[in-house]
């Protein structure tokens, strides 16, 4: 639950659970068993393949929502069963607190439902005096707690079984053991009664098949067959997103979302409940049931352009398995009620900008949401479109306005960097890293050595260093970025050698600029568009391809300009097909060879910058190219893990960046490499910066710059 | 028609990985006699209350009271023959034997008798239609769920029996169940857990009906 006011207090937050060492311990085994779990899972499946499904069923779903409730509604009707809409949450509420009112219920087994939790039902039943129970273990748990869930699928995550064996000491009134399927069957028990004495039932619905009115749940317990068998009266409620056309569109979700969410095949349960059916503490053996569907502005979602596709999701959780920021600092400080990439998202449009406006900025844009997704949901660009409509809304604080206007102008910009050099110089103390912060900012942002803006940038340097080619293989572009550019040109130094050696003749347009990711990152959308127009202008010529050695850039250029510009804008299209990263051009362009290299095969680990292997694609042609240019390749276990810079994201929030950056040193630490190889400006910055100050015993530098190293 | 051998090696091996017993029984009395004799080799105190042994509260407690002494195996939507001989194979062993009045049993009985309708052997599931209430409260309130497959209804995926998934749903009304392996929970720091509400174990035995 969010109740920080402002980012500081947001910031405190966070400290706290990054100081929580259970939370910690328990997210990092979680987070390292998930992917291999799902891995399994998907073994014998094309993934994306069934991805693509669940998109194109929730898709079509989403666009006839009206129609599927119309059709569901009719059959279910005729079927015996209440179906109700509810346009918002207390609507909803008010739906089954009359409906336990008329029927005189007294007490209420639930089983997880992630919308009666968005709607704060229990809260709403218990001012009429009914008891609530939650059936599912975690639910209960923490319901006995009353906090909220720190993950969609497993609510109580966040605590330990020493929390859970006190907790239960005081439900039972007895002392009990920390033994966890002792833990259980405690549980197992105490539950056991309350379905016997409830005489309601309130479940979710994973599914709602309009073709026949069905309703399906997957649960693991076999507490929602329990929940929607015994008691007398049986309440669903669900959001109108999980209306499907039919039972196919249903198995082909059911597919992907158990496997997606904790890498198993199937759950051990899956009901179908078509009708009212035979219950023998109902008057005439029949259960009174009743499906409320809430809207609560997906109606509005739906007809959204670009978010619609967040009524795709299964709530399968997957977004925070993989989420480096949740990783840090658990669920409850990434999301409100929803969890994850979605529930930022989510929260926004549920639970309002008050509590949406910090967490929308605690994304770091290393989209490993997007490429775990189950529905495709491309998640971060969602995250950050919102982030720039808070702004919009709310007024766009001063420093973020400054720096949109800054970068849109590149003479100023530049003219600001050089400047800065100047001034950088008492802290420096003459060295490449800026020795001493200013001191406001030196207790938080401590944790790596800020790399010193150098003497003189790449573009000062450029005509003296290019290579005179005679018929040259191909013709590109060198697009720098301002990191490369101004803070470590001696990385495109190195390309420009290595890629000379090879025949390459290289261009570097000087009217190039910011490639604008990080008035994105802030929120600056507008300015953004202005600086992409600006690239494409400058980047004009006529080249064969459009080199980066950053991989923030190169996925920025390529796959937001054409989003940013319109998918229309043909220049913007051209421009974005010609842009490739450096170690795919050296690869998949050039094809070269290690005849050029000497060959020392020193011990060489990889980070895989989230915008080069997620962003780009890019995996295999830099760990290949390592090996070629005479490197012993020695893959780290979280080679493809955030390493916690995300540009502006470690500035605000210092303390999760930290976190992020210290595992990845030690992951990287443990492959006993010399060398840890990179392809991404931001990342050296992060890791060298946090190397340095460890001192980690490894170097950190530029895929380009250990080539050049080599090269013969 | 019976599944390829592969599609049966799948049914079997992914219902193993979610620890299900499978094994396979060449007539509906040797499924019979497995059941009774999984019964009567069971300790009966810690059978019949899973759970009671531990400190409960006091209302927690009572309902374990509620419970008799005396082994019970819950059968309630098998046939007359098949019944004939589950009781009288049953008697022997001192098991009793109900098929309906599951209600008064929420406290727990020892095994679930169930006959499946269909196997899917992409995920090792059965497909069991429990429309009836006490068929599907003996397959959560025993112990141990032991469910018998005819060998013919497995089939490779829920796909190659959509048509007849669909039959059951547009029956009014309909509760249809697919059961995979035993009832779960990792709820408490990820660890597993068997038989958190529904039953601890599954047993699933292939029935030869060539």
């Amino acid at each position: 639950m969010q109740t920080a006011k402002n980012l500081s207090d947001y910031n405190k937050e966070l400290r706290e659970a990054l100081d929580n060492t259970f939370l910690r311990g328990a997210m990092e085994k979680f987070a390292t068993a998930y992917p291999v779990g799902r891995a399994n899972a998907f073994r014998e499946y094309d993934v994306n393949a069934l991805i693509d499904e669940v998109a194109k069923v929730k898709d079509a779903g989403i666009s006839r929502l009206n129609e599927l409730y119309a059709e569901f509604k009719a059959k279910a009707e005729a079927n015996g069963i209440k179906v109700h809409w509810a346009k918002d949450g207390d609507e909803a509420n008010e739906i089954v607190a009359r409906i336990a009112k008329e029927n005189s219920c007294k007490k209420i087994v639930k089983s997880k439902s992630m919308t009666a939790e968005e709607t704060l039902l229990n809260h709403r039943l218990e001012k009429d005096n009914l008891e609530v129970i939650e059936t599912d273990l975690g639910e209960w748990i923490i319901q006995l707690r009353s906090e909220g869930p720190s993950h969609m699928v497993m609510p109580a995550i966040h605590l330990s079984r020493y929390q859970v064996a006190e907790l239960f000491s005081q439900v039972t009134k007895q002392d009990q053991s920390t033994d966890i399927q002792r833990l259980v069957k405690v549980a197992r028990r105490e539950l056991r009664r309350q379905y016997a004495e409830a005489d309601m039932g309130i479940s979710g619905a994973n599914f709602a098949i309009a073709e026949t009115g069905t309703i399906g749940l997957m649960t693991n317990e076999g507490n929602a067959r329990l929940v929607t068998t015994l008691p007398r009266v049986h309440v669903a409620i669900a959001g109108i997103d999980k209306l499907c056309g039919s039972l196919n569109d249903a198995l082909k979700i059911l597919r992907v979302v158990p496997k997606n969410a904790t890498g198993q095949a199937i759950t051990s349960y899956v009901t179908w409940i078509s009708g009212a059916n035979e219950c023998q503490s109902a008057p005439g053996g029949k259960k009174e049931m009743h499906i409320i569907f809430l809207d609560n502005g997906r109606s509005e979602m739906a007809k959204d352009p670009l978010f619609a596709q967040v009524l795709r999701c299964v709530r399968c959780g997957a977004c925070a398995n993989v989420c480096p920021v949740y990783r840090m600092v658990g669920g409850h400080q990434m999301g409100h009620i929803y969890i994850g990439a979605i529930g930022l998202i989510l929260t926004y449009f549920f639970h309002g900008k008050e509590k949406a406006r910090n967490l929308v900025q605690n994304c770091i844009n290393c989209e490993a949401c997007k490429h775990i997704c189950a529905a495709g949901i491309d998640l971060p660009r969602l995250i950050k479109e919102l982030h720039s409509r808070i702004l919009d809304e709310e007024g766009h604080p001063l420093p973020s306005l400054l720096l949109g206007k800054l970068m849109k102008n590149r003479k100023l910009f530049h003219t600001f960097l050089r400047t800065a050099k100047m001034a950088q110089r008492p802290l420096t103390g003459g060295t490449q890293y800026i020795r001493h912060l200013p001191h406001i900012f030196s207790k938080d942002h401590g944790f790596k050595a800020l790399p010193a803006i150098a003497a003189k940038p790449f573009r000062d340097r450029f005509e003296a260093l290019k290579p005179r080619v005679s018929a040259p293989k191909y013709r590109v572009a060198l697009f720098s970025g301002c990191v490369q550019d101004f803070v470590y040109p001696e990385q495109l130094e190195a390309a420009v050698k290595v890629l000379g050696a090879h025949g390459v003749e290289i261009d570097f347009p000087m009217d190039q600029s910011c490639c604008g990711l990080p008035l994105q990152m802030m929120g600056e959308k507008k300015a953004s568009i202005d600086v992409a127009r600006q690239n494409i202008e400058a980047m004009a010529g006529s080249y064969d391809y459009i080199i980066t050695l950053c991989a923030s850039c190169a996925s920025h250029l390529k796959h937001n300009y054409p989003f940013l510009l319109g998918e229309n804008d043909a220049q913007a299209k051209a421009f974005a097909a010609k842009v490739i990263p450096f170690s795919a051009f050296m690869t998949d362009v050039l094809g070269v060879t290690d005849e050029k290299f000497t060959q020392t095969h020193q011990r060489a680990t990889m980070h895989a910058p989230c915008h080069l292997c997620r962003g780009m694609g890019v995996v295999e042609q830099p760990r290949k190219l390592l090996a070629l240019g005479g490197y012993e390749y020695a893959q780290a276990e979280q080679e493809q893990v955030c390493c916690g810079f995300g540009g502006t994201y470690s500035a605000k929030f210092p303390g999760v960046s930290e976190q992020i950056l210290k595992n990845k040193l030690a992951d990287a630490a443990r492959t006993a490499a010399e060398v840890l190889v990179t392809e991404c400006p931001g990342c050296i910055m992060q890791l060298r910066g946090g190397a340095e100050l460890n001192k980690s015993g490894f170097a950190v530098r530029h895929i380009a710059e250990v080539l050049a190293d080599h090269l013969k | 028609m019976g599944p390829t051998p592969e599609v049966l090696e799948k049914f079997r091996k992914k219902a193993e990985l979610v620890s299900a017993i499978v094994s396979e029984v060449d007539s509906m009395a040797q499924a019979i006699a497995y059941t009774v004799d999984l019964c009567s080799q069971k300790e009966a105190c810690q059978l019949l209350m899973s759970g009671c042994e531990e400190s409960l509260s006091d209302k927690g407690r009572d309902l374990c009271e509620l419970k008799q002494f005396g082994k019970i195996i819950a059968a309630p939507a098998l046939n007359d023959a098949d019944l004939a001989e589950l009781v009288k194979q049953a008697a022997s062993r001192e098991i009793s034997v109900i098929k309906d009045g599951m209600r008064s049993h929420l406290a727990g009985i020892d095994i679930g008798f169930t006959v499946a309708d269909y196997g899917i052997g992409e995920t090792g599931s059965l497909v069991i239609d429990s429309s009836s209430e006490e068929l599907r409260l003996a397959t959560m309130v025993s112990e141990i769920h032991v469910a018998v497959i005819p060998k013919s209804r497995i089939r490779a995926t829920t796909e190659d029996m959509y048509d007849e998934l669909k039959a059951f749903q547009s029956r009014k009304p309909n509760y249809l169940a697919f059961v995979t392996g035993a009832s779960r929970t990792a709820d408490i720091e990820r660890v597993l857990a068997l038989g958190v509400h529904g039953p601890l174990e599954l047993h699933i035995l292939i029935l030869e009906d060539k």
